[in-house]
């Protein structure tokens, strides 16, 4: 399908797509990798009279070192999220979960702006940027913001952002040492979203006690979350599989689960519990 | 509002207005011609629209043309060397990795870039690396082969 006629300018500075954005009265969208706004262009689900590419604005795409942790362009490709060495470095599930996003064509093409912006309920990033504490920074509208993940994704598609912002960096700040990490989802067969993705991280102290217990939950309800009940309920406690299996058993409080065409709510309850079982074991293995 | 674009189709420098809603896919089959390059789908999934944009596969109905100003891409009329197939061609001649042949130009594209990051990929690397592509005919069995044939003999010419 083709989408509706609208005007394109591809503004150098993040300044003069600010500017644009700010004098376009809420008729323009911005484009990054283009993997989520032009499949909905196409429906026209979506018509903006103006489209802004950010692609040759200057420096947006990097993966840097940040204060012990990494701080990621809005533009950056999950492709290179997947090969960053920095990335493996210092925080292998970010690695683990971009190269089971999608497929080969929309990971060359895709960024983690662009996706968080988008806030798809099953889009796999979400999950973990709740978990691991990330900031996403904006500009626009004054002062930039730096907001955390978990205030960042409201609803369905929806998120924090103003019609006048423009996400720019992501920081993701390095988990405390013997932390180990897991994500884990069911995966719809033709797209790969996530009809439930769990992301765990573990820290274990000296005794091998569960210090600190930090779990995202993609894909079942409206917006990606934090399990709370379950991650109070693990910390303090060794990770037996009895603990686990009980922590997992809280991973859906809270949550109010999305019943559609690629499951019921019933089964993303079961999902995320089973998931959440699977992602805490294979995160206190690794933090071993 | 038209826009200027230059860009490079095989080697073939093109200067274009276009409108901005333009996709890709529809510059290259309709205004350059090149209807190697297919659209199976409306949703993005299919992948037989996958052509090379400065190298990295991509699908070019989820691209706008404009997008692509200054771009050098790469489409399946621009990999057989006369009369002379791509390797991964031949491999699908050989291997019968196609039945009708639809999803075959965005399969072959898809697993260029596969093969040039991986020349010696497992089973399961091509198939996570074809995650993009459906095919409706094959079951996908002898476009596996076809591609671990492929990488076998590419590596063969290059030794
Ligand atoms: C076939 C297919 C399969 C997919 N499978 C998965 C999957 O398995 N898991 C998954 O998580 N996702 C999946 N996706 C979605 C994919 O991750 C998209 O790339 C991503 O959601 C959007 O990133 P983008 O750069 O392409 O953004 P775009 O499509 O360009 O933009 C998306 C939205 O974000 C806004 N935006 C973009 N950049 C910024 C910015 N810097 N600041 C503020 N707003 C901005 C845009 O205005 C737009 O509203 C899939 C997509 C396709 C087509
Ligand atoms: S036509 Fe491009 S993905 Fe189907
Ligand atoms: S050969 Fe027919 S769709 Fe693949």
């Amino acid at each position: 399908m083709i989408p509706a006629a609208f005007d394109y300018v591809a503004p150098s500075t993040v300044r003069e797509a600010l500017a644009v954005l700010r004098s376009s009265a809420g008729d323009a969208r911005l484009l990054a990798g283009g993997q989520s706004l032009i499949p909905m262009m196409r429906m026209r689900l979506v018509n903006p009279g103006l489209v802004v590419d950010l692609s040759r604005v200057a420096d947006l795409a990097y993966v840097r070192e940040h204060d012990g942790g990494i701080a990621i362009g809005a533009m950056t490709t999950y492709r290179t999220i997947e090969t960053s060495l920095l990335v493996r470095e210092r925080f292998p599930l970010l690695t683990e979960v971009a190269s089971q996003v999608a497929d080969l064509q929309v990971r060359n093409r895709g960024t983690i702006g662009g996706a968080l912006a988008h806030a798809d309920p099953s889009a796999d990033l979400p999950a973990l940027m709740v978990a691991a504490d990330a900031r996403i920074l904006t500009r626009g509208g004054g002062r930039g913001r730096s907001i955390p993940a978990t205030r960042f994704f409201v609803d369905a598609f929806t998120t924090a952002l103003r019609e006048t912002e423009i996400i720019t960096r992501i920081v993701v700040p390095a988990p405390p040492a013997r932390t180990g990490g897991s994500y884990q989802k069911l995966a719809n067969r033709a797209s790969h979203f996530a009809i439930v993705g769990v992301a765990a991280l573990v820290t274990l102290d000296a005794a091998g006690v569960c210090s600190r217990v930090r779990i995202g939950v993609t894909g079942a309800g409206p917006a990606a979350s934090r399990a709370q009940a379950a991650e109070s309920y693990l910390a303090g406690r060794a990770p037996t599989e009895a603990a686990l299996e009980a922590a997992a058993a809280r991973a859906g409080d809270g949550i109010d689960f999305t019943d559609d065409l690629h499951g019921s709510a019933a089964y993303r309850e079961h999902l995320t519990q089973r998931l959440a079982f699977r992602a805490l074991s294979a995160a206190v293995e690794r933090a071993g | 509002m038209a826009h200027a674009v230059r860009l490079t189709v095989n080697g073939t420098t093109h200067a274009h207005e276009v409108e901005p809603r333009l996709l890709l896919v529809h510059f290259l089959r309709d205004v350059l011609g090149l209807t190697g390059t297919h659209v199976g789908c409306d949703t993005s999934q299919c992948g037989a629209c996958t052509v090379l944009v400065d190298g990295a596969a991509v699908k070019s109905c989820t691209s706008f043309a404009v997008q692509a100003d200054g771009a050098d891409i790469r489409t399946i009329e621009g990999l057989a060397t006369g009369e002379a197939l791509h390797p991964i061609q031949q491999a699908f001649w050989e291997k019968h990795g196609l039945q009708c042949g639809f999803c075959t130009p965005g399969m072959v594209m898809t697993l260029v870039q596969v093969l040039e990051r991986n020349p010696d990929p497992t089973e399961a690397e091509v198939r996570s690396g074809i995650a993009g592509n459906l095919c409706r005919c094959t079951g996908y069995e002898n476009i596996v082969e076809a591609a671990r044939h492929a990488a076998a003999a590419m590596r063969a010419a290059r030794a």
